[in-house]
Parts: C-alpha cells; sequence; structure tokens
C-alpha cells in the first residue's frame, strides 16, 4: 500500500469537515474521488501532503502514512513531504514567468539541478508532461500566454520536476475543453506507471474512464470504496447508486 | 448604460477641474514664464531682491528628497506589508493594521515638530561622529546643521510609509492563493512561498512605491521645517537645502512683486504636472495589474492549441 489513511478526522476551526475516513491507496494506480460539491474531496486531498497546514484553525486528527511513515507525526517536515507528493490545482496556475522558469522553480528552491542539467529536467518532465513538442521553441514565453489545455499540462510537468511520488490532482480538466480534457486524461493514463495518482473529479465517465479504484464521499464520509468497475456496474450502496445515476449531486 | 453615463459625466467633470487648475496656474505664471523660459529651471541663483528668479535648486531638493524618501521607505513598508499579510498571527494583524493606518492619520506639521526636537538632532549628532575620510566624501561633506537633505528624507520616509505598506499589503493579499499553494506543493518554504507572491505582485508593488513617491514630492509642511530651506544643487546628504513646495509655503504671503509671485506660481504649475504623473501612472500600474491577472486566470480557450 502507498498510501493508508486511519480514522482521519478533519476541523475548519469548529466546523468538522471530515469524519473518520479510513482508505488505503495503491502505488502505481488511479484513484479517483467522486462526491457532490463541498462533500471534502478537496479538504481529504489536501490532508495527504498537508496543503491544510497553511489555513489558520485547520486540524487534523488519525492517521496519514505514506509507504508507512505518518505524514502528521511530530518528526515529519511538511516542506520535504510535499515534494514527494506532487499537486496539480483545479484551475491551471502558472507562475508569471517564462515556461521553462515554472517547471525549474521547483528544481531551482529545493536545489536538485543547474546549469545543463536543469535544462535536461526542465525537458524531460515536459515531455512526460506531452508538452515538449508544443513548447520546445519558445520556452521563454511567458507562460500565461498558454492555452488552458496547455497551462494545465505545464503545471503537471511543473509538479512533476521534483520527481514526487504520489500526484494529486483536484479537478484537473474541469475548466477545460472536450480535447484538451481527453489528452490531459491520456496524460494520467500513462503517468500512473510512474506514479501513485489520486484525482478529484465531477465527471462520472472521467472517473470510470481513468481510475482502477474509485472513492464516493458524502458528506465528509466515505460513503463507499473499491475497484472502478464494480463501483460503476453495482455499487453496495444505496446513496452512491443515486450519485452514480445522477439522481442527486 | 445610465451608469456609464453618471460615471462618464463625473469623470469628464474631474479632467476639467485638472484641466481648469492647470490653466489658471499658468495664466498666473505667465509673467515668469514669458521671461525667463526655460532658463528658470536652468539656474540657480534664487534672489526676489534683485528680481533674478532660478528655479533649478527647488526641482533638484524635491526630486533628491523624494527619491531618498522611497529608497529608504520601499524596504520597510514592503517588508512591514510581508509581515502583515504572511507572517503574523491572525492576532496580531488588526492592531498592526491599526497602528500603521494611525502613523497616516498624523498631521504633516506634528512630524514636522518632531522633525525638529529629535530628528534634527539626531542627525547633527550622526554626523559629528562620523569619521573624517566619510565626511571628506561629497556625499556626507559640510558644516553639521542638522536641518538637511538627509533630515527631510526621513520624515518623508516615515510619512509614506503607512502609504506604501497598505497598498502593497492589499496587493498581496489579492495574490491568488493557488500562487503561494503552488510553490508550497514543490516543497516551498514559508519564506519561498512569500517571494512567489511578491513576485506575482511586482507590478503593484511597483504602483504602490509610486504612489508614495508622488505623496513625498508634494509634502510641504513637514519638509519646510527639516530641510533647512537654502536653494542650492548639492549631493550632500547634511546640506541644508529647499524644495519646490516648501519655497511656495514660505514665500507667497511675502510676495510683494508681480514677478516673484508669478515664478513661485510657475513652480506650483510644475509640481502639480509632476504629482499628477506620477499619481496616474501608479494608479495605472494598480489597475492594470488587477485587470491583466484576472481574465488570463480563466484561459480556457475553446481553440486548443493545433499541436
Ligand atoms: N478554508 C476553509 N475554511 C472553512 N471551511 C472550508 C474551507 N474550505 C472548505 N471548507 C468547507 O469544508 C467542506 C468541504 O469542502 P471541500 O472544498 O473539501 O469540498 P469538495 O468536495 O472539494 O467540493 P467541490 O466539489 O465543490 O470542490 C465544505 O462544507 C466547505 O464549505
Ligand atoms: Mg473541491
Amino acid at each position: 500500500m502507498k498510501i493508508t489513511v486511519e480514522h482521519l478526522n478533519f476541523y475548519y476551526g469548529a466546523k468538522k469537515a471530515l469524519t473518520d475516513i479510513s482508505i488505503e491507496m495503491k502505488a502505481n494506480e488511479v484513484t479517483a474521488f467522486i462526491g457532490p460539491s463541498g462533500c471534502g474531496k478537496s479538504t481529504f486531498l489536501r490532508t495527504l501532503n498537508r496543503m491544510n497546514d497553511i489555513i489558520p484553525g485547520a486540524r487534523v486528527e488519525g492517521s496519514v502514512k505514506i509507504d508507512g511513515a505518518d505524514l502528521y507525526a511530530s518528526g515529519t517536515d511538511a516542506v520535504l513531504l510535499r515534494r514527494k507528493v506532487g499537486m496539480v490545482f483545479q484551475k491551471s496556475n502558472p507562475f508569471p514567468k517564462s515556461i521553462f522558469e515554472n517547471v525549474a522553480y521547483g528544481l531551482r528552491i529545493n536545489g536538485m539541478a543547474k546549469g545543463r542539467e536543469l535544462a535536461e529536467q526542465v525537458e524531460a518532465s515536459l515531455k512526460a508532461a506531452a508538452l515538449w513538442e508544443e513548447v520546445k521553441d519558445r520556452l521563454h514565453d511567458p507562460a500565461m500566454a498558454l492555452s488552458g489545455g496547455q497551462q494545465q499540462r505545464l503545471c503537471i510537468a511543473r509538479a512533476l520536476a521534483v520527481r514526487p511520488e504520489v500526484l494529486l490532482m483536484d479537478e484537473p480538466a474541469s475548466a477545460l475543453d472536450p480535447i484538451a480534457t481527453q489528452r490531459i486524461e491520456e496524460l494520467i493514463y500513462v503517468l500512473k506507471k510512474d506514479y501513485t495518482i489520486v484525482i478529484v473529479t465531477h465527471n462520472m465517465q472521467q472517473a470510470a474512464r481513468v481510475s482502477d479504484a474509485t472513492a464516493f464521499f458524502w458528506m465528509g464520509k466515505l460513503i463507499e470504496f473499491g475497484p472502478t468497475p464494480s463501483m460503476f456496474t453495482g455499487p453496495r450502496e444505496k446513496l452512491t447508486e443515486d450519485y452514480i445515476t445522477g439522481r442527486f449531486g | 448604460m445610465k451608469f456609464r453615463l453618471t460615471t462618464g459625466a463625473i469623470a469628464s467633470v474631474i479632467v476639467f477641474i485638472v484641466a481648469g487648475i492647470a490653466w489658471t496656474l499658468w495664466d498666473q505664471a505667465a509673467l515668469a514664464i514669458h521671461k525667463f523660459g526655460w532658463q528658470f529651471w536652468q539656474t540657480s541663483i534664487w534672489d526676489p531682491v534683485s528680481g533674478e528668479f532660478g528655479a533649478r535648486p527647488f526641482i533638484w531638493g524635491t526630486l533628491y528628497s523624494a527619491i531618498l524618501a522611497i529608497l529608504i521607505s520601499t524596504p520597510i513598508a514592503i517588508g512591514i506589508a510581508v509581515f502583515l499579510s504572511d507572517w503574523c498571527p491572525a492576532s496580531l494583524r488588526a492592531p498592526l493594521v491599526f497602528v500603521t493606518e494611525l502613523l497616516a492619520a498624523i498631521p504633516s506639521i506634528v512630524y514636522g515638530l518632531w522633525g525638529i526636537f529629535v530628528l534634527v538632532p539626531a542627525v547633527r549628532e550622526f554626523q559629528v561622529a562620523l569619521p573624517d575620510w566619510i565626511r571628506a566624501m561629497p556625499m556626507f561633506s559640510g558644516p553639521p546643521v542638522g536641518v538637511s537633505m538627509l533630515s527631510a528624507a526621513l520624515v518623508l520616509a516615515i510619512m509614506i510609509i503607512p502609504y506604501t505598506s497598505s497598498i502593497a499589503r492589499e496587493v498581496l493579499k489579492s495574490v491568488p492563493a493557488t500562487q503561494r499553494e503552488a510553490a508550497y506543493a514543490l516543497g516551498a518554504t514559508r519564506w519561498e512561498a512569500t517571494r512567489v507572491a511578491l513576485h506575482y505582485a511586482r507590478t503593484g508593488i511597483f504602483g504602490a512605491v509610486m504612489l508614495g513617491f508622488g505623496r513625498a514630492l508634494g509634502e510641504t509642511m513637514a519638509v519646510t521645517m527639516v530641510i533647512g530651506n537654502n536653494p542650492q544643487v548639492k549631493w550632500s546628504l547634511f546640506a541644508p537645502q529647499y524644495t519646490m513646495a516648501a519655497v511656495i509655503a514660505n514665500e507667497f504671503s511675502e510676495a510683494a512683486d508681480e514677478l516673484h509671485l508669478d515664478a513661485l506660481v510657475e513652480i506650483g504649475l510644475v509640481l502639480f504636472a509632476i504629482t499628477l504623473i506620477v499619481n496616474v501612472g501608479s494608479r495605472l500600474l494598480l489597475w492594470q495589474m488587477n485587470r491583466e491577472r484576472k481574465p488570463k486566470q480563466r484561459a480556457t480557450a475553446p481553440a486548443e492549441e493545433a499541436a
């Protein structure tokens, strides 16, 4: 098991956002989180790289282990941890710098490469994100000038550059048109050979297409979790079935 | 439609008023403008008794003091803005914001009095304490009088810090959370995430600095009280100098003859033009930063790349 979560509770101040979540995610698999808006998918995803630490008043109970090491143990360095767990956001959020500098950023701040080696790793990351061919002649153009789909793949390249083991994606294609979405999905399929991927999505077809396992959340609780095919063909819970068939949410 | 018409009407009224002020000043300064031409800004003798008017020391003093003031205040103001937006505990933020905002509410004359009683003697002592080889340099030469360019620049710096820092704080606050989060997700420390936010906000922060510069250019009372009011063009930080606003304030009520009066009004006209340009420029920068970022955030062009 790559990621093991046990009895996780999460609070925004006094408000409880996640209740008693236990789940296990396998290495080199894509796990999809589905559920109605506000059910806590993003919150849960962000507990996996301690991104919620920066929200004032946020509090976590229970344990999250990656490769057996507890993220919230007192000795864990959140800064080092986040490097191992990459993240791609709902809206593409490139830095207002050049394409090259966006990908190089993580390598630079972590002192992972410089000079020729830096350029090689930037190239490798852009290739891994299936963006290289489109940008190789304009690496020093501003990232903001790329199309929405290209920007999102740039953000994936930026996350891959620091060689994470886990990749968290929060609705990575929700702001994109069908063609750009399809490219991201193809990319996810390729990337899972090297990474453990967790993806939040509102799109049932997308979850069915890209994921190996699916978790259904409802009001801060994990209602059902299992292999994607059986989740979509024969859900155990009534709530899951209602949601998948579009009866609510 | 109605709303646009109203705002349009108000905007044109304002433009009209500004143009009106400029025209009045121009008209009132006519004598000096015709008599001296460009010469007015190139000569340094200011002698109302003999009717000689050269305004170079004033424009020098105004620009020099304002530039020194932003050099001193900018790092401090940005430091305060960064501390308040990214670093200080939430419980401390409100009181600290209140205190910095309070600094902006202190009347200019009070800063001037503080300058005379505290800053000027301190500058004099500082100058005396400097080793001789430093005092031999043109930047630091001259007798220790205390009233000086440095005193003026320091007072100005303190006066503009609240403005620059509060606008810079607003600008930093408007940086989308996902910028800092993107940095954190790549293993950035808190300080590195702050730098990402600063970089994102750089246009707006430059606008904030320019707005402070605009204030420093026009500030009158406090500067008049500590700068020494001596029309000379000197690099020395310890030399008493003069500014455009200060000379108008000091001499306007006693200007007996027409030419003297017109010369002062011409200085006012140019000061008006400079501050107007600086203010409009900085507002444009701030406005551009807000506008530029937003549409590109949702750049979901259906015309996907032609790859
Ligand atoms: N920073 C925050 N402070 C307080 N409450 C928050 C915060 N972020 C989210 N919440 C609350 O926590 C709950 C879960 O939010 P979350 O963003 O995880 O939902 P989600 O499943 O990702 O929804 P969506 O599909 O709309 O993105 C919601 O009720 C939300 O209002
Ligand atoms: Mg969400």
